[in-house]
């Protein structure tokens, strides 16, 4: 099987941090013979709070939550106020300059397009 | 540094190790008992998904926040009953991608409903409800009867 984007992985050694400063989003990812597409749970973060960045086939997407106006004493507390931070590792026939990113309601998608040359193509016989 | 690490959701509760297994009644007796935080983190073994809520409280109102990525405003219904704010809802799953092999698929789609019990009396025509962010915010206004109140004594 070939390489997906899925190989994840945690923080690198190189920028290492303390392991609560981050939480995992939640994401489905799809392949279709275009590309892939990665859904990432991530509320709280407007599109200013992205940032999205490439390392060779490594993607990471960190999203940094909007700080919310303080509204008093707080009763009952579920949810985690720390930033959002995970890593993938590409398939390396992803066309790296045509990532796109969109952000709606919480959910940023990624379209990560494979380049021209890997996809299927049917070629017609004269 | 390719090591790869199997990826553990950092907010989800730890399943019970097998020692503790061994006290599953105790478990069981404590998911009675236990107060609402306890139990509401107990339940998301039973249920698909549990949108994480927050409650705050200042004097004139009561806040309720909810993450709830990637919904439509209209598929969420809240509901006053009783003193308690229900909150319920469906996210429903598109099937956006034709053809698609699915790789990974960790967020939930469907239903889900949580209630929260008010601690205080709330008017409930002026409940107002915002959702920004995948992050549903209901504001609460207390009561005229449920505000505290400073009492003069007029010593004559």
């Amino acid at each position: 099987m070939k390489a997906t984007i899925q190989k994840e992985q945690r923080v690198g050694p190189e920028h290492q941090r303390p392991e609560t400063e981050f939480v995992s989003p939640e994401v489905n990812i799809f392949e279709t013979k275009d590309g892939y597409m990665l859904e990432a749970e991530m509320p709280g973060v407007k599109k200013e709070g992205l940032e999205i960045t490439l390392d060779g086939n490594e993607l990471t997407i960190v999203g940094r939550r909007e700080p919310e106006p303080p509204c008093g004493d707080l009763l009952f507390r579920e949810r985690n106020v720390a930033d959002y931070r995970r890593t993938f590792e590409l398939d390396p026939a992803i066309d790296t300059t045509r990532v796109s990113a969109k952000m709606d309601q919480g959910v940023l998608t990624l379209t990560l397009p494979k380049s021209e040359r890997v996809k299927p193509r049917r070629i017609t016989v004269d | 540094m390719n090591n790869l690490i199997r990826w553990n959701r950092p907010t989800m509760p730890a399943w019970p190790t097998f020692g503790r297994l061994t006290n599953l009644r105790d478990e069981i007796d404590r998911l009675f008992e236990s107060p609402l935080a306890e139990l509401a983190r107990t339940s998301q073994l039973f249920s698909g998904w549990t949108p994480p809520i927050d409650v705050y409280e200042d004097k004139d109102n009561l806040y309720v926040k909810l993450e709830l990525p990637g919904m439509k405003k209209e598929d969420i219904e809240l509901s006053l009953h009783d003193g308690s704010l229900s909150i319920s809802g469906e996210r429903k799953s598109e099937n956006k991608y034709e053809g698609a092999d699915m790789h990974r698929s960790e967020r939930f789609f469907g239903r889900f409903q949580r209630t929260v019990s008010l601690p205080t009396p709330v008017a409930t025509d002026k409940v107002k409800a915002q959702y920004k962010e995948g992050i549903l915010s209901v504001t609460l206004p207390k009561t005229e009867e449920a505000k505290p109140k400073q009492i003069e004594v007029n010593v004559g």
